[in-house]
């Protein structure tokens, strides 16, 4: 469908770096790995914490419960991912596994994020409808990487039922009964909330901007 | 369960829907009377870059002899579009629902199989998520409306003696992401869609709502999107986009300038 560019101009002078996709049993990651086959990246979808120990960049995507990331605690994941981040590796939240860069979640209290990120998550008021579904805008604050490119106030699409702060890594918020992070980064860690692999050219710049970071 | 304060932040979705049958996509009227249409793969394309904000494709003759075919179909939609897409027909139980998804679908439509099984909406849900999980209610009214409106299953072919309203909610409360909610009485009439249907299933549930069925002109989903009207969330259409009476970026601009909150530019 999309008249974007894909990354055969990839800048990188060394060879394409690999993006694990990490799964850890939460939903359906084919999209997220589509888009990215799209882009030119050479991604792989793995559950083993040396295949993410091994890869340059780490995507933690995720739909559902915010207790799914428990899994990440039992298997090793968590600390590869940690580790990954230490090492300076950039890793990428999308919706779960942006909230996850936080230190919790209302949706499920006893499950601890990796606390990158001050705060926790909520769940939207009750003046509007949950879950947010839908096409909503993003305000960008202050700059980022990820949003090179993206015009202020474009669309992108929207599932989820809890929301997260804005914090000071906060680089565009989103307006839905209450202002949440809907973009944040800081250093080599970024997330969103929206789901950029549905996003259209938009959410496809967004994504091509992370294959980018660090190069 | 609507809310007391409707500050219009989020947009309205304009969903555009390919029925296919033998691998074409086809439109009838009020379910019957088909009429070619072209290769799914490239109406949804076609519809995506002309703004549709999501593609939802019903296979309207599953069987399970056809549903190879169909499967090579949802993947090879999926592959270029990078907006949601939701696929539904002939899904009976889990292992249909994860082979969709497999295939590249983002969420599935369940229509006759969670009337006849509510628990299979919970089950989906569980695996892949509530968003993942929409139900599908046909519904017609009985004397007109003033008996309600009845839900039914196969196609519209089986009257299930079910109420909308009450299906719908017990839908939610199983699992369901989101209502399609299809008018038969209006389904391919262009007459607009049934708002009064629209709104008792809104007022009922606290999840999104996808009006269908009736869908012929800009007001008509001005009418469904309207809060003293309709209250839908998104509105679904199949024949308007087709044969070229209406196209997707034309009915956005008449939206905005109805001051109805769309994806723009899309």
């Amino acid at each position: 469908m999309s008249s974007f560019k894909t990354m055969s101009a990839f800048k990188t002078n060394g060879p394409t770096p690999t993006i694990a996709i990490v799964d850890y049993g939460a939903g359906n990651l084919n999209s997220v790995k589509k888009a990215f086959d799209y882009l030119g990246a050479k991604t792989i979808v793995t559950s083993r914490p040396e295949t993410v120990a091994a890869a340059d960049k780490i995507v933690l995507p995720g739909v559902g419960h915010f207790s799914a990331l428990g899994d990440l605690d039992n298997t090793g994941l968590r600390e590869a991912v940690l580790q990954g981040v230490r090492a300076g590796k950039p890793l990428f939240g999308i919706c779960l596994g942006m909230q996850w860069l936080f230190e919790g979640s209302d949706e499920a209290p006893k499950c601890v994020g990796a606390g990158i990120l001050a705060g926790r998550c909520q769940a939207f008021p009750s003046s509007v409808k949950s879950p947010h579904v839908g096409w909503n805008s993003l305000k960008p604050r202050g700059d980022s990487c990820l949003l090179r490119g993206v015009a202020p106030d474009s669309f992108v699409y929207y599932t989820h039922s809890f929301h997260a702060p804005v914090v000071d890594a906060t680089t565009a918020t989103t307006e839905y009964g209450a202002l949440f992070s809907s973009v944040v980064e800081r250093e080599n860690v970024f997330g969103v909330q929206f789901h950029p692999e549905k996003s259209s050219d938009v959410g496809l710049r967004v994504l091509r901007n992370f294959c980018e970071a660090g190069l | 369960m609507r809310p007391v304060c409707e500050v219009q932040v989020l947009t309205k979705r304009i969903i555009a829907c390919l029925d296919v049958d033998n691998g074409r996509v086809v439109k009838g009227v009020q379910f019957v009377n088909l009429r070619d249409a072209g290769d799914p793969a490239e109406c949804a394309l076609a519809h995506a870059r002309d703004g549709a904000d999501e593609i939802v494709l019903l296979d309207i003759t599953a069987t399970s002899d056809k549903r190879r075919t169909m499967l090579d179909i949802v993947a090879r939609t999926a592959r270029g579009l990078f907006i949601p897409f939701t696929v539904g027909g002939g899904i009976r139980e889990l292992a249909d629902a994860a082979a969709v998804f497999e295939a590249g679908a983002d969420k599935i439509a369940i229509n006759t199989a969670a009337v006849k099984d509510p628990s299979l909406i919970g089950k989906i849900a569980a695996r892949f998520g509530s968003q993942a999980v929409v139900v599908a209610i046909d519904a017609r009214r009985v004397n007109g409306g003033r008996g309600g409106f009845e839900v039914f299953v196969a196609g519209g072919r089986i009257a299930t003696g079910r109420d909308a309203e009450q299906w719908a909610r017990e839908a939610a409360t199983c699992g369901a992401g989101e209502i399609l909610l299809t008018s038969m009485d209006r389904d391919g009439m262009q007459s607009g869609f049934d708002c009064e249907l629209v709104r008792i299933v809104a007022d009922a549930v606290s999840i999104p709502v996808i009006a269908s069925g009736g869908a012929g002109s800009a007001q008509h989903f001005i009418d469904v999107f309207d809060i003293n009207n309709g209250r839908a969330d998104a509105a679904l259409a199949a024949s308007i986009f087709h044969f070229g009476i209406d196209n997707i970026a034309q009915l956005k601009s008449e939206l905005r300038a109805a001051r109805v909150l769309v994806r723009w530019p899309c």
